[in-house]
């Protein structure tokens, strides 16, 4: 017990979460087990392609998900040792925005279009701070500046119509910094924007987590992007954590098949012209998943032990494969990848 | 020996009514394209790269005649594409053809796969029923879909498989050049990797000429034999695709490549302040478009910039590598 309240807990824990979403066809396995850690100060990234349970597992940290709609049929979830299915309301509104804030995807959908830019900042403020109109303001003032926005007291007073994307965007991140949250969940904040936009915004990102020591849960299905600013990777599939560990280890020595596959399909690593790598077949439907490894009908590797769920298996160096055929093999395996 | 090419823009300037006052009349105009040139010649692929708004895909909108053009002149295989008239403007159209981003809006929710593949062959007439169905199952099979499909709604398929359909759609008139406008950024990157190794095995086996627009810009390097950077309507640099991004000679082009994000270098090297956007073009600056934003503007680049010839040793004669800069710094 003592040595619990002595160490912190976890931003966000994730314990072999399942999830579903019971439709007339049957239920949807959103999640299987699912099992992710967000340290203090951490940058973690959640890479996967559409539909494989990315948002899913951040919105049910968050409560987000529509209530009634899902049905959690095991594991936990922990936001900073508390757990956010035993909230009501209220507390929610507390933690939301205070402890943890989100940035999506597309800027101009989280923004209310009627309402001026620096209004939507002081009311969030105002709400988690007790600070008064005038101090609100100079408070969002100078996070718009430190966003690197120009002419932040113009801004203040702009609709969001008036504003590019990447500007958005940036307001966007102001207000979800404005608090000073402890974690925050960023859903895919660049696949909108330019790659000129994107690298401002990721280094704003990463910037500001890393003075504030906020910790960060980063999502998309770019593994480059990812790359950039990311401490630690999880690799997703089919509602499965199929590999974790440090980001260069990651990179350099990928240990499951679909996270191999996933770095051979980028143009980057093939010359010119030559046929990029494919994976074969489509992602398994998730009403009635294939038994054993979801991965098993599009591997190259697979055999007979595959017909069985794998577990985790944990290599040196902190990563860690949920795949057989590196069950019996602690000892890593030299880069496959041609770099 | 240099191939007459497929496909020649010169001069072509794209401007729409930005705003009109009481009465109706025009006072501003947003400043779409802006005196590009560029040509594709029979069995290249010319890649078009830039921001979001510098006018790549009005570029090609206005090539195939979706937008008119302000000023210039759009020459198919010589003939003057706005300017003709019948069966010439007839032939000349199925030539070229084009591919969308979004394969959900650009297919008829309500047609058959079958239907959709041969709506431009019913939209010019003359074939039976069966010999469409025949032709669409050809088609149908030649991008990578079963014959069983056919008669499938779009809806019933995934995007990478309505990609596909969309590009059987475009080769159903043979044409000789493909435009394709971000083809695969709304698809993941294990499906991209099939559609594009799918449009190189079409270009291989049947010749096809490639126009293809992508912010992407290690995509591009891969798919593109040649070229063009575009900044704000206008090409800023030009030249075979290991020359540009091997070799960029202009500042934006440099700032363009430095921002995209790889697994082997760390974009936070790149300098904060030249990751800016694009300024307005209602009205257009004078001068060189990107010297607000370029790191390195010294007085002269307040004077109209000239597409100059990179002078560099080994430079090919047929693609000269030009950029829009009067330093040409190295890099």
């Amino acid at each position: 017990m003592t040595a619990h309240s002595v160490q912190r807990p976890h931003a966000l824990s994730i314990e072999n979460l399942s999830l579903e979403f019971p439709t007339y066809a049957g239920a949807i396995k959103a999640l299987d087990g699912v099992t992710i850690k967000v340290g203090n100060a951490e940058i973690v990234g959640l890479v996967g392609e559409s539909g494989c349970g990315k948002s899913v597992s951040t919105m049910a940290a968050t409560r987000l998900l529509p209530e009634g709609r899902y049905k959690i049929t095991q594991g936990s979830i922990r936001l900073f040792g508390r757990d956010p299915m035993a909230m009501d309301e209220e507390e929610l509104q507390q933690v939301r925005g205070k402890l943890v804030s989100t940035i999506f995807q597309e800027p101009m959908n989280a923004l209310n279009p009627t309402i001026r830019i620096g209004q939507q900042l002081v009311s969030v403020i105002r709400r988690h701070e007790a600070l008064g109109r005038k101090a609100a303001e100079a408070v969002a003032v100078n996070i718009l500046a430190d966003m690197l926005i120009p002419e932040p007291a113009r801004i203040m007073q702009a609709y969001p119509f008036e504003l590019s994307g990447g500007m958005r965007q940036r307001v966007l991140i102001a207000m979800a910094f404005s608090c000073n949250p402890g974690l925050i969940i960023a859903d895919e904040p660049t696949t909108a924007l330019d790659v000129t936009v994107q690298a401002a915004i990721l280094r704003l990102i990463q910037g500001r987590a890393r003075r504030t020591g906020t910790s960060v849960v980063f999502i998309s299905h770019n593994i480059a992007v990812v790359s950039q600013i990311c401490d630690r990777l999880y690799i997703m599939y089919a509602g499965r954590i199929v590999e974790s560990g440090p980001t260069r280890a990651v990179l350099d020595r990928p240990q499951h098949p679909y996270t191999r596959a996933l770095l051979r399909c980028l143009p980057e690593r093939v010359r010119p012209k030559e046929p990029l790598e494919s994976i074969p077949g489509t992602v398994p439907n998730l009403l009635d998943p294939p038994p054993g490894c979801f991965y098993r009908p599009r591997c190259p590797e697979a055999d007979t032990r595959c017909m069985e769920k794998p577990h985790e298996t944990a290599l040196p160096g902190g990563q860690a494969v949920s795949c057989w055929q590196r069950a019996g093999h602690p000892s890593l395996p030299s880069s496959e990848v041609p770099s | 020996m240099k191939a007459a090419p497929l496909l020649s823009v010169e001069n072509l300037t794209v401007r729409f009514p930005g705003a009109t006052n009481w009465y109706g009349r025009v006072t501003s105009q947003v400043h779409a394209v802006n005196n590009v040139d560029l040509c594709v010649l029979p069995g290249e692929s010319l890649g078009i790269v830039g921001e979001s708004g510098c006018g790549k895909s009005t570029l090609v909108q206005a090539v195939i005649g979706l937008v008119g053009l302000t000023s210039g002149r759009v020459l198919v295989d010589g003939h003057d594409f706005a300017g003709a008239n019948g069966t010439l403007k007839r032939d000349l159209r199925q030539k070229m053809q084009i591919v969308f981003q979004d394969p959900q809006s650009s297919l008829d929710p309500r047609l058959p796969v079958w239907r959709l593949i041969t709506e431009p062959l019913h939209i010019r007439g003359g074939m039976p029923t069966a010999a469409l169905r025949a032709r669409a199952e050809e088609l149908a099979i030649s991008v990578g879909l079963r014959s069983d499909q056919l008669d499938r709604l779009p809806h019933e398929f995934s995007g990478g498989q309505r990609q596909r359909i969309a590009i059987a759609r475009a080769l159903s008139t043979d044409p000789e050049l493909l435009i394709l406008d971000e083809p695969t950024s709304a698809l993941d990157v294990s499906v991209q990797a099939q559609i594009i190794n799918l449009l190189l095995k079409l270009q291989r086996e049947l010749g096809l000429s490639y126009l293809f627009i992508s912010h992407d810009v290690s995509l591009v390097r891969h798919f593109c034999d040649r070229v063009a950077v575009m900044y704000l309507g206008q090409i800023v640099e030009t030249g075979t695709a290991e020359a540009v991004f091997d070799d960029p000679a202009h500042p934006y082009t440099r700032t363009l490549l430095a921002s995209v994000p790889s697994l082997k270098n760390s974009l936070l090297d790149v300098d904060a302040s030249l990751t800016g956007e694009l300024p307005n073009n209602r009205r257009l600056p004078a001068g060189c478009y990107y010297r607000e934003r370029c790191g390195s503007a010294v007085p002269g680049c307040e004077l109209p910039q000239a597409l100059l010839t990179v002078r560099k040793a080994g430079a090919e004669k047929a693609s000269p590598h030009q950029a829009r800069c009067h330093l040409h710094i190295p890099a």
